[in-house]
């Protein structure tokens, strides 16, 4: 039966159809950009295989390559420069590839572009060998021997076995160098800074005399013995750690020695077989999201940026919330309602729609040089002129962030206030509970669930914030986490690393963009991820908060 | 409305007692003019304002919503320990009276009052009273019932926790001894710690009285305690009015007359914000002073 255009676009179903696509559009768009990010992003931790080939360069000479082909284009003979004048189509095609042959320290470039048809024929080598090194990038060659203490050591067996259970043991020592350097080390000079300020501090306050001092000196003498103590082991460990060494052969013929210090781990990627390589991959992976970065952030984990991440939107959820509470509390509960009220209403709405760089300048001006400067004047007073709270840090960027986010838990809460039946306020009043106690006891259990959703928009918000963090906290590279074993724990003057900042420093500030690209996919990834994460905590904390009170609200 | 009822008796009849049936049916067969006279005047004979002694008294009373009078030069006094009714079409300020009497008006921003309300002799409307002090000893029962969102327990124990009580076992007994009184007890023992949301709507409003009186108020307020309630429920709530007043003032508004005259010793009848006229319910039923009221009451009223 035939219905007439007409008819049909009166039966509503041109409509369905039209909001069913804007549906799916929006479906495709959201699967498609983690698609697009997963896959760039968590290819890179995969071991590519390892190709030899021989390419003749323009003055037609041989020259022999190892490397991962990083990618593969199709580009026009005219781009690429080597446009025959004979030939009459400049707009034919060439296959090229972009190679990754590492070697920095010795070839001088570790990515190039080769084309296709300069290439000789690819080989696959199973002992080409791949070495992570904590400087320079990847080497790409092949083990020729080991070296101890500059000598060539004869090996008993395999040569391969004999490398890797070396290179454990070396992590094992770098590892323990950087716990002594770091940790114990680091929370000595901590204790040196406190004993610096606290004589500085008697010294302002004109209370310095022979006898504290002496105890200064003492402490600080009890402190110096025992960090000779740690360099004498840290001098052992590193001898041990820089007594061997191995010979590889680089892909021109040219023997090279590796220092076992520098190694972080080698591998074979040709001779590894699936599961190996599975292994391999979670290796990684789980490096990425638990070390430190190396390189210049395009090496090893971001484990400090999520950590930063974390941690600065769990300090702004501890601001935000009782703010916004107790602000959408007055302006419903208390206030007079009246153009007053509606004025700071409309207020709060449009502060939401701020450009939040704004915020960035605001906290930079008045809570780092402002507030922090005052309380720098009057509580670290002897730490001066080296700022303590005057500096871009945490607790400004967390204050920062819950200022921008401040307007969304109000509205939230407001709507979940007006969403309590006057029938309960009653109830409760009639029972001879004050205003203020019916608030306590009843109303505000009640809006839980509405303070709940306004969290969950603020951490979204907050989590993807980066423009307003540069310039109140956040750095390229933190050299300690906000949260450590030294007294007081929580560190809210020290600086921080966000993903979101991590993103844009990894990407556009790095001085290696192509070995750095693929970190930016799978670090934008993790971003999300962990905005989902956070998201998917505080929906079930409200799902279990409604549940709860739904019945109340439909009586 | 009757034949809903009807039907909803029908479904239920089988699990009730006799003597329950024979009253439903006398509910149900009273209809809406006619009004079992002869138990009225068997029950009531004895009462005289005059004899009681008073607990609310209120003089002179008028209150304003803004510019609109609502209730206007309203004076008489309700006996303690007594079951006064207030009856009246809708709009004539009889829930707006009763709210009066625990000044649950004052929430209402634009409301004004003149005129006096004494309790036990004390104006509620001076400057020294506390208001939830006031409200602690005058009780309210709504017309839906209002739990809480907690469970049964700590709903009955509400009233108790706001006033520092929380001696776990001074709140046992006090539960208990509430339930118990508002006829609850039986049913919900065994689930005290059950969302109290998720009681019917008899058994909430029975709830929403055991609060009420776990606080020990002197007088009970009821605005339409059944008005949201089947006949069964109904029934069951009439019967704890009667329990109750042995020991609470009780000042109930009702739509039904028939509930007046079964559950009241005292009526008062209002029309458009003015007492027209208040008695003890057998006279006021039996024999109205006033033309107005007794057009009400058989049913000649709109």
């Amino acid at each position: 039966m035939r219905m007439s255009l007409k008819k049909w676009h009166g039966s509503g179903e041109p409509y369905i159809w039209l909001n069913a696509g804007a549906v799916s559009l929006c479906i495709i768009m959201v699967s498609g950009l983690l698609f697009l990010i997963a896959a760039r992003g968590l290819g890179h931790f995969w071991p590519t295989t390892v190709y030899q080939f021989s390419y003749a360069d323009v003055s037609d000479n041989r020259i022999s390559l190892v490397g991962e082909i990083a990618e593969t284009e199709s580009v026009t003979r005219k781009q690429v420069g080597t446009a025959d004048p004979l030939a009459a189509a400049d707009e034919a095609f060439e296959i090229r590839h972009l190679i990754k042959t590492g070697n920095r320290d010795h070839v001088g470039l570790d990515f190039r572009w080769v084309l296709a048809e300069d290439m000789g024929p690819l080989t696959t080598p199973p002992d080409i060998v791949v070495i992570e090194r904590r400087e320079w990038g990847n080497f790409y060659g092949y083990l020729r021997g080991l070296q101890i203490d500059g000598n060539e050591a004869a090996v008993k067996g395999d040569l391969w076995q004999a490398l890797q259970g070396k290179i454990e043991d070396s992590v094992a020592v770098f590892d323990e160098i950087r716990h002594i350097e770091k940790d114990l080390i680091g929370s000595i000079n901590y204790s040196m800074e406190k004993i610096r300020l606290r004589q500085r501090g008697l010294e302002m306050s004109g209370e310095l005399n022979s006898e504290n001092l002496q105890q200064l000196d003492r402490e600080r003498a009890g402190l110096q013995e025992e960090y000779e103590g740690y360099t004498r082991k840290l001098t052992d460990l590193y001898t041990t750690l820089n007594k061997v060494a191995l010979i590889a052969e680089l892909s021109n013929g040219k023997t090279i020695e590796i220092p076992l210090a520098k190694v972080v781990r080698a591998y074979r990627p040709n001779s590894m077989n699936l599961l190996q390589k599975t292994g391999f991959y979670f290796e990684k992976l789980w490096e990425f999201v638990s070390d430190d970065p190396r390189e210049a952030n395009t090496e090893g984990g971001i484990f400090p940026a999520i950590f930063g991440t974390v941690m600065m939107v769990m300090v702004m959820a501890v601001i935000v919330t009782p703010f916004g509470v107790v602000a959408a509390v007055y302006l419903r509960e208390y206030a007079t309602q009246g153009p007053v009220t509606r004025l700071i209403r409309i207020a709060v709405n449009n502060l939401a729609g701020v450009p939040s760089v704004v915020y960035g300048v605001f906290g930079l001006g008045f809570f780092v040089y402002f507030l922090g400067g005052s309380i720098d004047q009057m509580f670290y007073a002897e730490a001066l002129p080296t700022p303590t709270f005057g500096t871009p840090g945490l607790l400004w960027a967390s204050l920062t962030l819950a200022i921008l986010t401040v307007p969304v838990v109000i509205v939230a809460t407001e709507e979940g206030l007006s969403r309590v039946p006057r029938a309960i306020r009653e109830g409760s009043l009639a029972l001879g509970a004050t205003k203020a106690e019916t608030l306590w006891k009843t109303v505000l259990p009640m809006t839980a669930s509405a303070m709940m959703t306004g969290l969950i928009l603020a951490v979204a918000r907050a989590a993807g914030e980066v423009a307003p963090l540069m310039l109140v906290g956040v750095v390229k590279l933190a050299p300690s986490l906000p949260l450590d074993g030294n007294f007081p724990f929580l560190h809210m003057d020290r600086k921080f690393m966000h993903l979101g900042f991590h993103i844009y420093d990894v990407g556009f500030q790095s001085p290696n963009v192509e070995a750095a690209r693929p970190l930016v996919y799978a670090t934008a990834l993790l971003l999300v991820l962990i905005i989902i994460a956070l998201n998917l905590t505080a929906i079930r904390i409200r799902n279990s908060l409604r549940e709860k009170y739904r019945a109340a609200e439909q009586h | 409305m009757q034949q809903n009822n009807t039907e909803k008796q029908i479904n239920v009849s089988y699990a009730m007692t006799e003597t329950n049936e024979k009253k439903i049916s006398a509910m149900e067969d009273t209809g809406s003019h006619a009004i079992d006279m002869d138990s009225l005047i068997d029950r009531h004979d004895k009462l005289n304002l005059d004899t009681e002694s008073i607990c609310i008294e209120v003089r002179d009373f008028n209150l304003y919503y803004g510019d609109k009078q609502a209730l206007k030069d309203i004076n008489f006094r309700i006996p303690e320990k007594r079951v006064t009714a207030f009856i009246g079409p809708s709009g004539c300020g009889k829930s707006t009276l009763l709210r009066s009497f625990n000044r649950m008006n004052d929430l209402i921003d634009i409301v004004r009052t003149e005129g006096v309300i004494n309790i036990y002799g004390e104006g509620i409307f001076d400057k020294s009273v506390n208001v939830a002090e006031l409200r602690r000893r005058v009780g309210m029962v709504f017309q839906k019932p209002n739990p809480f969102p907690k469970s049964i327990y700590e709903n009955v124990a509400y009233g108790l926790r706001i006033q520092g009580v929380n001696d776990r076992r001074t709140l046992d007994s006090a539960v208990e001894k509430s339930l118990r009184g508002a006829a609850l007890w039986d049913e919900v023992k065994d689930r005290l710690n059950d969302n109290g949301l998720g009681l019917s709507g008899g058994q909430a409003q029975r709830l929403v009285i055991a609060r009420a009186i776990a606080i020990e108020p002197e007088i009970l307020l009821l605005d339409e305690p059944c008005s949201a309630l089947d006949p069964i429920s109904t029934l069951k709530i009439e019967e704890l009015i009667y329990e109750l007043k042995n020991e609470y003032t009780i000042v109930i508004v009702t739509h039904n007359m028939q509930q007046a005259a079964r559950v009241s010793d005292y009526t008062a009848y209002m029309y458009l914000g003015e007492l027209i006229e208040f008695n003890d319910t057998s006279t006021l039923f039996t024999n109205p002073r006033e033309k107005m009221t007794e057009d009400y009451i058989t049913g000649r009223y709109g």
